[in-house]
């Protein structure tokens, strides 16, 4: 990782934006994997 | 991976994924030492504040010394004040405190603050952008210091006023108002760093003199303004309870729970979804066989009288053309045996 | 719609209208002082005192009580309760008319509400609570306003419209889950960062916990009472599906009610032993704790189990009551009550009458549109024409 923090206010102003990218990334792909787990049961 | 982490520990700047962060600072990061006990309460510091930063007039002048007789606060038009204190007992003189923002290495304000409005500088000043405030005071609950405050007689263009250190005059190399008119040097300026050692040294000197206590060198992890008594910090308003803890670890615990939410709800609600879809499933089905062996055993009880029933009819039957044959043949008898005679 | 031209010819000024009617005029008035003369002019607040009743009463106790939607939402769409499913559409709309007015009164309290959009569109705070809870409001509104428009839709006619969003059930029950977990419980962690100005019995690491607990006693309660009032005053817009479920409702959610309240008057117990404030008990704050604790969670949890073990409806009903006066007094104790304990009196917050004139306009203004829209859209009843509504 690049960028110096000098402070934990700056360090988890990074932390938290990546996570909160992370957290909609996380959500809209358990939504596509579940569609994928269960697409044949459906169109059987 | 190991080699890494000790050299940058040996370099002490960049910060990987440790697991125990501690976060120094900027290295350079200015401050300003307060000696309540050279501290004349003239109050001179608020009027270079006031004439620095372009403040409206007080509503008494800065020479006037009976506004010491109450206690006072920062408030929109005033970036600090002075109070003072009657000691408890022992030192005759009364003492005084200068009341302005505390610049703190982990500010409340600027971790509480949800558009950033916040920045702490590198010169150690923690400065606010009104141009992206909201105007949702949070900052004003996080301040452990109370000290920014709102205009709320101001309809569609409300600030959060504080001290800025003289940020811009700090970055020009110049002093910050309340400092540089000190007439007793009861405000000292320089690195956060030299200071410690300055007001370290001070209390060395003279311990008789003062509490053997730095405030606010970990206060709430830490702040720019530094403060020495020579009375316990509680009998000049000071908080002493404050604790160590920076604000942004106060909530960093709730933070982290937010993406273990995010990733295993959605699990665990299917999966509840899926276990009562299942139990709905298995329930009907055993509702379609109970129904199914219910109609079956109907129907072989329903078949079982019909061919019982269908069996006397024949019975009767047969019975019936048996008797219509005796009856015919003892008819038949009869006639024979009339004939006869 | 001969109906509708008798009612405006004679009945306008039914005492509702006419009550309802003045409210909305002073809060119109008090409105317009807001916006020209500033929150000083309508607000006792402070530089001390931050955030009042707007915060405390709108914002806090509001979402506590619109939570009924994500509750009902899951007990039958994920966890399978179909006997409850009367309870939904009409748990829907007081969740969504819940947070839309929450929107509607921080852009009162908000200094430029016109910036609200601020934090997603310009910079983001990300190490502020404020942050995830102002994210997770914006989402859950428009979560709620998709599953309680198929009501709007069968309303206007729109099969197809309406078709499609109903598919969606599950995914938004699920997605309302999550957000509704993580804002609940993030209002209570706002306070985290201000363990100094916080009572002791009140401030615990335990806080989100103890919020996203109450939120879910407050829906079921909201539930059980929204239930009431809409049998005593609207009951010829039920159904013949409502009419029999809602006993049913009443007695399962207020079974669920009392279990919750047994397991969050547990880990409250926890919270004081966690912190060892077993003193504080005997402070004046510690009795209004205790006060708290047993007169609006404990009694509650006891007279939930009593009515439901007896059967008696009517008893449920009241202790729904209780049970959502105790959710306010939490909230006001956390906020306004328990927070600047410390501080004299001379320094503490008391409501200008203006501002509760606007909370309690806000309110109206929710059983207005509430009124408004179960009386013409399917909430009570079944829309003959859609009648395979899961």
């Amino acid at each position: 990782m690049d960028g110096t923090f000098y402070t934990l206010q700056e360090f988890m102003t990074h932390t938290e934006g990546v996570t909160y990218v992370l957290i909609v990334a996380i959500l809209l792909g358990m939504l596509g994997f579940w569609i994928f787990l269960v697409e044949r049961d459906e169109n059987e | 991976m190991g080699a890494a982490a000790g050299l940058s520990t040996a370099y002490g700047s960049s910060v990987h994924a440790a697991a125990n962060k501690y976060f120094k600072g900027y290295p350079d990061s200015l401050g300003i030492l307060f000696d309540s006990m050279l501290c004349i309460g003239c109050r001179k510091c608020e009027a270079g504040c006031n004439k620095v930063n372009g403040l409206p007039p007080p509503d008494q002048p800065f020479d006037d010394l009976t506004v010491l007789n109450k206690k006072r606060r920062t408030d929109t038009r005033t970036f600090t004040v002075v109070n003072r204190y009657d000691p408890p007992q022992g030192i005759p003189p009364p003492l005084f405190r200068k009341i302005q923002c505390n610049h703190c290495l982990e500010p409340a304000c600027a971790s509480a603050c949800f558009v950033k409005a916040f920045t702490k500088t590198k010169q150690g000043s923690v400065v606010y952008d009104a141009s992206v405030c909201v105007g949702c005071r949070y900052c004003m609950i996080a301040c452990p210091f109370e000290i920014p405050t709102y205009e709320y007689d101001k309809a569609l263009t409300p600030r959060i006023r504080k001290c800025t250190m003289c940020h811009p005059r700090v970055v020009e190399g110049k002093l910050p108002g309340c400092v540089e008119i000190c007439p007793n040097e009861a405000l000292s300026f320089g690195k956060r760093k030299d200071l410690i050692k300055i007001a370290r040294e001070r209390i060395r000197k003279y311990p008789d003199r003062y509490v053997d206590h730095i405030y606010g060198e970990h206060e709430m992890g830490g702040t720019s303004w530094l403060y020495l008594s020579g009375v316990p910090f509680n009998a000049l308003g000071m908080r002493e309870d404050l604790g160590v803890t920076p604000a942004p670890e106060l909530t960093a615990g709730a933070l982290s729970v937010v993406p273990m939410v995010a990733g295993l709800w959605p699990v665990l609600l299917t999966g509840l979804y899926a276990v009562s879809k299942r139990k709905e499933k298995i329930a009907k089905l055993e509702q379609q066989q109970a129904v199914a062996s219910t109609l079956e055993k109907a129907n072989s009880e329903a078949e079982a009288k019909l061919s019982k029933a269908l069996a006397n009819a024949q019975k009767e039957k047969d019975a019936a053309i048996k008797r219509e044959i005796k009856k015919a043949l003892e008819e038949a008898k009869q006639t024979q045996e009339t004939e006869d005679s | 719609m001969s109906e509708k031209a008798a009612e405006t010819g004679k009945s306008f000024f039914t005492p509702f209208n006419v009550v309802a009617g003045i409210i909305i005029i002073i809060g119109l008035i008090i409105t317009v002082l807001r916006f020209t003369g500033g929150l000083a002019s309508v607000t006792n607040l402070s530089d001390v005192n931050p955030w009042g009743i707007w915060i405390g009463f709108d914002l806090l106790v509001g979402v506590a009580l619109a939570a009924g939607g994500f509750v009902t939402s899951a007990a039958v769409y994920l966890f399978g309760m179909k006997k409850y499913h009367s309870a939904v559409r009409p748990a829907i709309l007081t969740g969504f008319l819940g947070y839309a007015l929450v929107v509607l009164a921080l852009h009162y309290d908000v200094g430029r509400p016109w910036r609200l959009p601020y934090p997603f569109l310009v910079q983001q705070g990300t190490t502020s609570v404020l942050f995830e809870v102002a994210g997770c409001v914006a989402l859950y509104l428009t979560v709620l306003f998709i599953e309680f428009s198929p009501a709007a839709l069968e309303w206007l006619g729109l099969r197809k419209a309406r078709r499609m969003v109903v598919k969606l059930t599950l995914l938004l029950t699920i997605f309302g889950v999550v957000l509704s977990t993580l804002h609940q419980s993030s209002l209570g962690a706002l306070f985290l960062i201000a363990p100094s100005k916080l009572h002791p019995l009140w401030y615990s690491t335990y806080l989100p916990v103890y919020f996203f607990i109450t939120s879910i006693i407050a829906g079921l309660s909201m539930v059980i009472f929204e239930s009431t009032l809409s049998y005593r005053y609207l009951s010829h817009k039920m159904d013949e599906a409502h009419l029999k479920e809602k006993n049913d409702v009443t007695l399962g959610f207020g079974k669920a009610a009392s279990y919750v309240l047994a397991g969050y008057f547990a880990i409250k117990v926890v919270g004081i032993s966690t912190g060892n404030h077993w003193h504080l008990l005997g402070t004046s704050y510690g009795l209004w704790f205790l006060l708290e604790l047993f007169g609006f969670v404990a009694l509650p949890c006891f007279l939930y189990a009593v009515g439901v073990r007896d059967k008696n409806l009517k008893l449920i009903k009241w202790t729904a009551v209780l049970a959502i006066l105790g959710i306010i007094l939490n909230r006001f104790n956390v906020c306004l009550i328990a927070f600047n304990w410390h501080l004299p009196s001379s320094e503490r917050y008391f409501p200008h009458w203006m501002e509760i004139g606007i909370s309690i306009f806000i309110v109206t203004l929710g059983v207005i549109f509430f009124k408004f829209i179960v009386t013409r859209m399917p909430i009570l009843y079944q829309h003959p024409e859609y009648s395979d509504s899961h």
